[in-house]
């Protein structure tokens, strides 16, 4: 199964991307999409990324959900501070976080989630001392972002992949 | 467009409401480019188009074509997969170039680079 099928998740999110693109889930397209699926997973394992391990999907699921919520609320936030604030961005700053997170994965996640959520931009993380230099909109308290950042998504990413 | 007619009320509005949000959401955003100082507090402010923006003009988008072929229309999804996937590479990719150019030039805005690696350029 693994000669054939590499890397059974991407195969499947290709087939559901060549459904979606097609608008139809006919016998002709379900063959063609399954076979562009299962050929672009043999080009894939020919680069030999690591293979990414999810070790609870619920726990994902979960978190994907809680980061929809939060950019809707940091929408709101950042929203109002452009437009109420009669000096918008005075309290924007950078801050160290330390991290305990090391998979790969899990930090290009990571990335991703603090990066889209308006507000926080990840800027860059320093791979030898375990460090992630962000840069805040609204940073009054220091502590609130770290306590966030560590417990509402490093903490679950952690249980996700590692 | 002939087809706009053809939609009932209660859709139009809902499609309207959705269309409005996302582009009332994305020209805060984009106000948002204006009215804050500096490069780094800027790259905040085009990230509500690309989210709430997007998510709400595309469910507009989804609403008006289901109801008008009677059908699912979903396929709008992968635009937001593939903007959420993009944008942060491209916003990081930003950031970082800024903030290399500020550490080169010795600004003290900027948290200084805590290894010399970080200023070498790489070859």
């Amino acid at each position: 199964m693994s000669w054939f099928l590499p890397y059974p998740l991407l195969s499947a999110a290709l087939l559901a991307l060549w459904l979606l693109l097609n608008q139809s889930v006919s016998p002709g397209h379900l063959v063609l999409g399954s076979v562009l699926a299962v050929l672009a997973s043999w080009a894939m394992a020919a680069l030999r990324p690591e293979k990414p391990r999810i070790r609870r999907p619920g726990a994902a699921l979960r978190l994907a959900g809680m980061v929809l919520i939060d950019i809707l609320r940091s929408n709101l936030a950042v929203g109002r501070i452009i437009v109420r604030s009669r000096e918008p961005g005075v309290n924007a700053g950078f801050l160290t976080i330390p991290l305990d997170l090391r998979d790969r994965q899990g930090l290009a996640v990571l990335s991703v989630i603090i990066t889209s959520t308006p507000g926080t931009i990840w800027v860059s993380y320093d791979a030898a001392k375990g460090t992630l230099l962000l840069h805040v909109l609204d940073l009054i308290d220091e502590t609130v972002w770290v306590r966030t950042i560590k417990d509402r998504y490093e903490r679950r990413l952690m249980e996700i992949f590692e | 467009m002939n087809a706009a007619g053809t939609l009932p009320a209660w859709a139009a509005l809902l499609t309207a409401l959705f269309v409005l949000i996302g582009a009332a959401v994305t020209l805060i955003g984009s106000l948002g480019l204006l009215r804050l100082g500096t490069f780094y507090k800027r790259v905040h402010a085009p990230t509500l188009g690309t989210t709430l923006g997007m998510v709400s003009i595309l469910a507009g988008s989804v609403l008006c074509f289901s109801v008008l072929e009677a059908r699912p229309v979903v396929h709008e999804i992968l635009i937001a997969v593939f903007v959420t996937l993009t944008t942060p590479v491209t916003l990081m990719l930003l950031v970082r170039a800024a903030l290399y150019r500020d550490r080169t030039e010795g600004s003290t805005d900027v948290p200084a680079a805590e290894v010399a690696e970080d200023l070498i350029p790489p070859a």
